[in-house]
């Protein structure tokens, strides 16, 4: 029996949308090295939606997978849609996670969270 | 490419082992309890075996016990301890900080019995101070239980030095021997060891078998009660297929023992050379005084998770004191206890290797972990911030 689910492996070997975004719109890092998890997500956002999304994560497959699976999800998305992604959904997308590793899947949702209310706090709703 | 450098997990049965193994299950089935020929015939076997794992470590047969294992005679080792000591109102126990959990789990269970448990600092060279151990000894202490060898960074201890204090002191003195066992040469004797916990997975044997040295004259207590095997302290028919597998593979060990020994310190010291290399890294434990197969490094910036599983796409089986390895939130007691603090105890990597490796191993393990590395950092935002200076570099 395999660790993780092919789609977990695929995102871990050939994460999408890694890197960074110079002039982000918003920047939301959550996690911490001592608990050896740290996810940092960069949005860019125009007209309430997403129009670029790009995450560096510190961690293991299965939280490197689920960042590269949360960008894919709400690349595109209007800005209040990606604020209801859930972390279920992020595992789910990724065909599942092993219980212990939930985690990561939270950290993508509170990473997303995190960018969006950067985002927010810098662009206050008129 | 496939390089099974995972040995001190657990090791690939050797074909002497397999042969008797096989042989014993189709040959010698009978019960060693049983009166007639066919029980008797196994008997004979068990105790052949008995006397040739005995004359390995320099015991007598009797101070031998089979268990299922490393885990079971570490148990009973302890609570046999624990049970003289008890006795004599002897409640005091003193052992080190980054013993394997069979130890660490069951002093905890003592303590909350009423045991004092003193774990002494292994420091940066993970290595036990005797002087500190002296220090730490007193009237009514019952027990010292140090391992001979690390599990996971290899180094070794002072065992004979211990045991010699411990036997002045008259206090008896356990080891966890089972990464050193068929590895490193054991004479109970010479060592002043009273009680020695060895399991055959990790020399060649089968899993499920292992074996308790108990001094003569130290009377074991039972983990398990039931028939009179074992001379009455280890209760349940002998395993006698993992027993005879045991016998081979230790006697084999023994004789290859210093030709495997040479070989894998020299793959061992090229991979610490090689390793080194990579920026913002650093070797776990003394660079000498450890195992000829293991090398244990920490990579800052990385998680050892991810290390471990894109190593193995490459062909690369090893481990991690990552606690995403595990599923614990906590990386592992061993680095912690030689001071690697949490963020780089997690980006650790062991590699421990076997008498089969080879010299173009050592060099597809370096330039494979060196590009693993190099690939984990480049989207790490860790790595990120050390680079930038927003955070400061540890190793």
């Amino acid at each position: 029996m395999a660790l993780y689910s092919d789609k977990v492996m695929d995102h871990f070997m050939n994460p999408r949308n890694v890197g960074i975004i110079e002039d982000a719109d918003g920047i939301g890092e959550v996690g911490n090295a001592k608990c050896g998890d740290i996810m940092k997500m960069y949005l860019k956002i125009d007209n309430d939606v997403i129009t670029d999304v790009k995450f560096e994560t510190f961690g293991c497959a299965s939280a490197i997978a689920s960042s590269s699976m949360a960008t894919e999800l709400i690349k595109g998305q209007k800005v209040e849609d990606a604020l209801a992604l859930t972390n279920k959904a992020v595992a789910e997308a990724l065909d599942g996670l092993p219980d212990y590793k939930m985690h990561c899947s939270v950290l993508a949702e509170e990473a997303i969270q995190s960018a969006i209310e950067d985002y927010q706090k810098k662009n206050p709703k008129k | 490419m496939n390089i099974y450098a995972d040995n001190a997990a657990t090791t690939k049965m050797s074909p002497a082992a397999v042969e008797a193994m096989t042989y014993c299950i189709s040959e010698y089935w009978g019960n060693p309890s049983s009166l007639y020929a066919i029980g008797q015939r196994a008997k004979e076997k068990l105790e052949e075996a008995r006397a040739q794992i005995a004359s390995i470590i320099n015991a007598e047969p009797r101070e031998i016990i089979f268990t299922s294992g490393g885990s079971e005679a570490d148990n009973q080792a302890l609570l046999t301890a624990a049970m003289i000591g008890l006795k004599k109102g002897h409640k005091h126990i003193i052992s080190s900080a980054f013993e394997h959990h069979a130890i660490l789990h069951t002093l905890k269970k003592l303590e909350k019995n009423g045991f004092e448990v003193t774990l002494l600092p292994v420091h940066e060279n993970g290595i036990v101070r005797l002087d500190e151990l002296e220090a730490a000894m007193r009237e009514d202490t019952c027990l010292v239980t140090i391992m001979t060898a690390n599990n996971e960074i290899g180094t070794i201890q002072p065992v004979r030095e211990i045991g010699e204090l411990c036997r002045k002191r008259g206090i008896i003195f356990h080891t966890d021997a089972v990464q050193a066992v068929g590895h490193l040469p054991i004479d109970v004797k010479a060592q002043f060891i009273d009680m020695l916990s060895a399991s055959a997975h990790k020399f060649h044997g089968a899993k499920g078998t292992g074996f308790l040295f108990c001094r003569k004259g130290i009377p074991l207590s039972n983990l398990i009660e039931g028939g009179a095997q074992e001379r009455n302290k280890r209760a349940g028919t002998e395993n006698l297929p993992g027993i005879m597998a045991m016998a081979a593979a230790l006697k084999e060990s023994v004789e290859n023992m210093d030709a495997h020994n040479a070989h894998k310190m020299e793959i061992r010291d090229k991979l610490i050379a090689g390793l080194s290399k990579i920026p913002h890294s650093a070797l776990n434990g003394d660079p000498k005084q450890r195992l000829s197969g293991n090398v244990n490094f920490s990579f800052e910036g990385i998680e050892g998770e991810s290390l471990l599983i894109l190593l193995d796409q490459r062909g690369i089986s090893a481990s991690s004191g990552s606690a995403c390895t595990s599923g614990a939130l906590d990386p592992s007691h061993v680095l912690l206890s030689i001071g690697r603090i949490h963020d780089v105890a997690h980006g650790s990597l062991r590699l421990s290797i076997g008498e089969d490796i080879t010299d173009d191993d050592a060099d597809y393990i370096i330039s494979n972990v060196g590009e693993v590395v190099a690939y984990l950092r480049s989207f790490s935002p860790v790595w990120r911030d050390l680079m930038t200076g927003k955070r400061e570099f540890i190793l």
